[in-house]
């Protein structure tokens, strides 16, 4: 068994090595429709993130719970509601949205949306509380100590970006029930090595699942290395 | 531009609590202040009403017989914490925020950095990131971005609790520097009789939210007028 | 002096880096953006999306059929989805699909008789083999399907053999539970036993399943050849082919005039499917395996039809998978154009079909010769 594994793996390096064209197309369509998806969900994110983070109102509590309980919706559910939604018998269905790049990237991107409000909304509700006095001691205005603000959480609000796109580039169920994994249109790598497994092609699953990682870790990598210069 | 300040009838309540109690004070610009008390006198409260960051319960400070709201007292005055607080960034930044949200131009900015660093003597300390300073250099650092921006009213709240001697040495320096420019009203809340009567050109003692005693120096010492502040000359009072 | 000069120097550096690295950020932004932006259904292409087995499209001839389809109208873009039968139906009904490819002829019937769909024609065929360990415990090497099935369930029951299910409300489910039935045995009743597994999945887990616990399945001999060949699994062919087994896969089109699926493209959908039953797609589609495994994996329907070569098979397939003797009753066709004529049709030994005329002429003829028959016993 232990051969098998080793042999997977040495031919799994030569498909990456050799610059496969289908696997780089899969690869760049991944990173497309899931970097995308972390767009969107920032543009509407967060600004609710900054809200909470920054500012008290009533029922800011029931708001939080809400994103906090969001973030343990299993993808294949979420995929589910939003396929239904989308097909043409659904209400959404006129969008066309079903089997599209763009409709995965819709559904990833409410996917990771608590992701990124929580994270970030903590990120600027933790930053100390006496950075806001010491804003406004110095002179600064609402709006220039609340930028202040979101300045000193910049690298909480950083990470918790980081985070969402590795949810939404590592998630199958939405990328399989609502881009369908078809060749060359929607299939994306998760999509790709839940297909080739189910085929047998133990050899390219693990090429893909490569080069999932190492997309990750370096954006990981390129991240950190930022913060440190 | 103050050049003096009413102080009148501040009280304020927490929770219920009278912490402040018909607060009255009349400054003068230029001159330096020392608040002195034992820990919950009302000092800090006192200090945060002054700089703006809360508001009286009841009373008002008047400059020239016009209120100044606490909106106002933020542009005017500018106050130096107990524990220093840092942004994340380096000195430099730190420093030049309050002149850049001033509109300052560059050029202007590295100039007063540049001065003002030199006198909390942290030369070439441009570049360091802030948080990872020592207590006494980040105090300092805090120091410098609080006169740079040449507040009307500087407020200090136990500037030198904490550090040690030479740190200490620069910032009562910077202090008395400050103070001969006659050019802001500098209050100073401190624990240190010693430093009160080294630094102020008048002592006030605080107890229990009130004012107990307003005298100069060597009248605070030599003839302090109640019981309590003589058992607070003498150390007799808990901490 | 110097301490301080090279301190400015790095930082000065560090901030370089930083832009450029954020420019890159900005970029992969900008590019995908642009990407999902640009890949969304631009309206000069037109759009098919065909559902199908998961045991068709894991053979890999889709692939090829896509090619050459898109290389004979470019305007055309063809996306094959696989799904189960079952779910590939349904996502017809939604109107998520223009048209369909699945091999469950009693389902399919359904589809025409509930309006959804038009224009059934059969393409290709071939069968469905037990396969199994090569030990055979349940000794059913050389029986028919439905004897075979009626032993292991008796093997089962005294646990010396194991059967795996699709369990997916697939084309391959069905026939399996329509053989069980055959045998007089009652699917929801076999589901709770322990020898019969379910797997729920497509057609090469499935088997990699009941090859990894030394079981029995039901297999389509394209997928069983195809997954013998890669090395997936050592399961061997227990019990040939035969009629029980006939595995047949047509084409049907979403009906427009239904209104939830007026969406539907049924201009490409029917493009498709003269497509498929063209000589050259039914030459490829003949050919197609050959090379990898030695036998080709489908046998073209359209073909055999016009060869009139092996009667006996279109009897078979005619016997399981036509409704009203033939592919398509005439009240579920639509703006079929040539897609019906001239091909055969099977009365008893010989095979004819006729243009509707002739067809008519042919049932008026054989009315007229009953009416005369009547005669001659009313005079008797």
């Amino acid at each position: 068994m232990l051969e098998t594994i080793i042999e997977a793996f040495s031919k799994a390096i030569g498909l990456i090595l050799s610059g496969d064209p289908e696997i780089l197309s899969i690869a760049f369509r991944s990173i497309c429709i899931s970097g995308f998806a972390t767009l969107l969900s920032c543009i509407w994110g967060l600004p609710i993130a900054i809200i909470i983070g920054l500012s008290s109102f009533r029922g800011k509590r029931l708001v939080r719970s809400f994103f906090n309980a969001m973030l343990g919706i299993p993808t294949v559910a979420l995929g589910l509601i939003l396929y239904l939604l989308l097909s043409k018998s659904g209400p959404l269905g006129i969008f066309r949205l079903l089997y599209t790049p763009l409709g995965i990237s819709i559904g990833q991107a409410l996917l990771i949306t608590p992701i990124l409000v929580s994270f970030a909304g903590s990120a600027l509700e933790s930053t100390d509380v006496d950075i806001r006095d010491l804003a406004k001691t110095l002179g600064a205005s609402n709006i220039q100590t609340n930028f202040k603000i979101i300045d000193e959480a910049i690298w909480g609000i950083t990470l918790s970006i980081i985070a969402s796109f590795n949810r939404a580039f590592a998630e199958l169920g939405i990328a399989m029930m609502i881009g369908g994994n078809i060749r060359y249109a929607t299939r994306v790598l998760t999509t790709s090595i839940a297909l080739e497994t189910a085929r047998g092609e133990i050899a390219f699953s693990i090429a893909l699942g490569l080069i999932l990682m190492a997309v990750v870790f370096s954006i990981t990598f390129l991240i950190n290395f930022l913060r440190r210069g | 531009m103050v050049n003096s300040l009413q102080i009148i009838g501040i009280e304020k309540i927490y929770d219920g609590i009278k912490v402040l109690e018909s607060i009255s004070l009349d400054i003068v610009t230029g001159i330096v202040i020392s608040l002195v008390g034992v820990n919950g006198s009302g000092k800090t409260t006192l200090l945060r009403i002054i700089s703006g960051l809360e508001i009286p319960t009841k009373g008002s400070i008047l400059s020239k017989n016009s209120k100044l709201r606490a909106q106002d007292l933020r542009q005017i005055s500018t106050m130096v914490f107990q524990k220093s607080v840092m942004f994340n960034e380096n000195v430099y930044d730190n420093i030049a925020f309050g002149l850049k949200i001033r509109g300052f131009t560059k050029e202007e900015i590295d100039e007063k950095v540049s001065k003002a660093l030199d006198l909390v003597q942290l030369n070439g300390f441009e570049n360091r990131k802030a948080k990872k300073l020592s207590g006494g250099e980040q105090q300092r650092v805090a120091l410098a971005r609080a006169f740079v921006i040449e507040p009307e009213i500087l407020l200090l709240d136990e500037p030198t609790a904490n550090l040690d001697p030479s740190n200490a040495i620069v910032i009562e320096r910077v202090i008395k520097d400050l103070g001969e420019r006659n050019s802001c009203i500098i209050i100073l809340a401190t624990h240190n009789l010693h430093q009160a009567r080294r630094l102020s050109n008048e002592i006030v003692h605080m107890h229990s939210g009130r004012i107990l005693e307003i005298a100069d120096p060597e009248q605070f010492f030599k003839h302090p007028s109640t019981t309590i502040t003589k058992k607070f000359i003498n150390g007799d009072l808990q901490f | 002096m110097n301490l301080k000069l090279s301190k400015k120097d790095k930082s000065k550096i560090g901030t370089k880096t930083k832009v450029i690295a954020l420019a890159i950020l900005v970029l992969i932004i900008i590019g995908s953006s642009a990407y999902i932006l640009s890949n969304q259904r631009s309206e000069q292409k037109q759009h098919l999306i065909v559902t199908t087995t998961t045991s068709l499209y894991e053979t890999g001839l889709l692939d090829i059929l896509k090619i050459e389809f898109e290389g004979q109208y470019p305007s055309i873009n063809v996306s094959f989805i696989s799904q189960g039968t079952g779910l590939a139906i349904q996502t017809a009904m939604r109107g998520d699909a223009d048209m369909i490819l699945v091999h469950d002829p009693a389902r399919e019937l359904e589809f025409l008789e509930e309006g959804y769909g038009v224009n059934r024609k059969i393409i290709a065929y071939n069968f469905f083999v037990i396969a199994g360990p090569s030990e055979d415990p349940a000794n059913i090497r050389g029986l028919s399907p439905t004897d075979a099935f009626i032993k292991i369930k008796e093997s089962g029951e005294n646990t010396s053999a194991l059967w795996v299910s699709r369990g997916d409300d697939s084309g391959t489910h069905a026939k399996e539970k329509r053989i069980w039935n055959f045998a007089g045995l009652d699917v929801a009743n076999l589901r709770t036993q322990d020898w019969y597994i379910e797997a729920g999945s497509g057609m090469t887990a499935t088997l990699k399943l009941a090859d990894d616990k030394g079981a029995y399945t039901l297999v389509d001999l394209g997928s069983y050849l195809n997954n013998y060949a890669t090395g997936n699994i050592k399961l061997e062919i227990i019990v040939e082919a035969g009629k029980d087994t006939l595995n047949v896969y047509s084409v049907m089109a979403n009906n427009p005039q239904k209104s939830e699926l007026i969406g539907s493209n049924f201009d490409a959908s029917m493009k498709f499917i003269n497509f498929l039953v063209s000589d050259e797609v039914q030459e490829i589609l003949a050919e197609f395996g050959k090379d990898k495994f030695g036998k080709p994996l489908f046998n073209p329907y359209v073909k055999l039809l016009k060869s009139g070569s092996d009667q006996e098979m279109v009897q078979w397939i005619q016997e399981l998978a036509y409704f009203d003797g033939t592919e398509c009753p005439t009240q579920y066709r639509y703006e079929e154009g040539d897609l019906y004529k001239f091909i055969i049709t099977v009365t008893k030994n010989r095979i004819i079909e006729m243009p509707e005329v002739l067809r008519y002429s042919y049932n008026f003829w054989r009315l007229h010769q009953f009416f005369r028959n009547f005669q001659c016993l009313k005079q008797l």
